[in-house]
């Protein structure tokens, strides 16, 4: 890898193909989707027990896993029906932790290019995870395989998870024993780390964060993250011809 | 409502979501500015979810902990070039650690 600002992705009309892609750059690509889902996986366990404790069936578990397919929503359900809360309270908390991956979506589909039944997997499969590991390659082909495997991964292992957390209970205990939810973290971070090289975006990225936690305490929750997404659009206005447009 | 009202209803919100992040034209994200924001909403988004993850409670609360602790270790990795896994299974041992040794839990 060099020196230089990385080149990004430059959507559908750039390159294509996964053939682009040297073995060893693959091999990288994979291994990254494959911790990544592993890290997450572990977490369906807890999202299944929880979620049965709480007082979901079997059946609703899985319709969640399958279908809503994003865990921090899907935590938020759960911990709302578990309190007593109502179905709207827990229905507009979900979904204001959804907002985000639709945002996701205008970068992701501009790297897939994917239209029709691929297009509506693709959306499906746009959650945190897939997204940091796509925007964290530095060229088109990586990106696109970075978000299928990752995606696919994700989905796979979640959803078994969930049945397993759901049938016979939290069997590995608290995740926070084993530091899987710091792992999500340093995930998100060394999958940004070589983005960050650039001044700009590291502005943007420390902005969002100081934002986020200076809104966490006063706003439900979803909001903070979606609020310091404001740092993007500030840094998008703020030079609107440079060459590297969309880059 | 019923808890399958509430668990289809929240799903068909969650797909409609992502779904309206793909559909929209690209012909509207083509102009310089919106490509810009387009392509700095994720890491802004994920940034922003760092943090929120790294440092506050349930309720929101700025907190300083054991997830802390694994953050600086995974950083001070990212800056030795460590490779990706190294840098994900030491932050989730330092973070087990610290909660092991009930430091900063």
């Amino acid at each position: 890898m060099t020196g230089a600002a990385l080149p990004e992705p430059s959507g559908p009309s750039g390159p294509s193909g996964l053939s682009a892609l040297a073995a060893d750059r693959r091999r990288a690509v994979l291994r990254q989707s494959l911790s990544v889902g592993l890290a997450t996986g572990a977490y369906g366990i807890s999202f299944g027990a929880l979620s049965v404790a709480a007082g979901l069936s079997l059946w609703q578990t899985m319709a969640l896993s399958l279908l809503l397919f994003s865990g921090g929503s899907q935590f938020a359900l759960v911990g709302i029906v578990a309190a007593g809360g109502s179905g709207v309270a827990a229905v507009a908390t979900s979904s204001l932790l959804g907002v985000r991956n639709g945002l996701y979506g205008l970068q992701v589909s501009r790297l897939l290019g994917v239209h029709g039944a691929r297009r509506a997997a693709a959306a499906q499969l746009t959650i945190d995870e897939s997204t940091a590991v796509a925007v964290g390659q530095p060229e088109l082909p990586a990106s696109r395989l970075g978000f299928w495997a990752t995606g696919l991964a994700v989905f796979a292992l979640w959803n078994l998870t969930t049945v397993v957390g759901a049938l016979i209970g939290n069997l590995l205990g608290d995740p926070k024993r084993y530091g899987l939810d710091a792992a999500a973290a340093a995930a998100f971070c060394a999958l940004l780390w070589p983005r960050l090289r650039n001044g700009e975006t590291r502005a943007v990225a420390g902005a969002a964060a100081l934002a986020a936690l200076l809104i966490a305490p006063h706003a439900p929750a979803g909001v903070p993250v979606l609020v310091a997404a404001l740092a993007a659009v500030v840094a998008g206005l703020r030079r609107p011809r440079t060459p590297e447009a969309g880059r | 409502m019923s808890l399958w009202v509430t668990v289809l209803l929240a799903s068909a919100i969650a797909f409609g979501l992502k779904l309206a992040g793909h559909v929209v034209p690209h012909a509207w994200l083509d102009g310089a500015r919106v490509a810009r924001i387009a392509a700095m909403l994720p890491v802004a988004l994920l940034a922003a979810l760092v943090a929120v993850q790294t440092f506050t409670t349930a309720g929101g609360r700025f907190v300083v902990d054991a997830r802390a602790g694994a953050l600086a270790v995974a950083l001070v990795a990212l800056a030795l070039r460590a490779p990706f896994l190294l840098v994900v299974v030491l932050a989730a041992a330092t973070a087990a650690g610290l909660r092991a040794l009930g430091w900063a839990v």
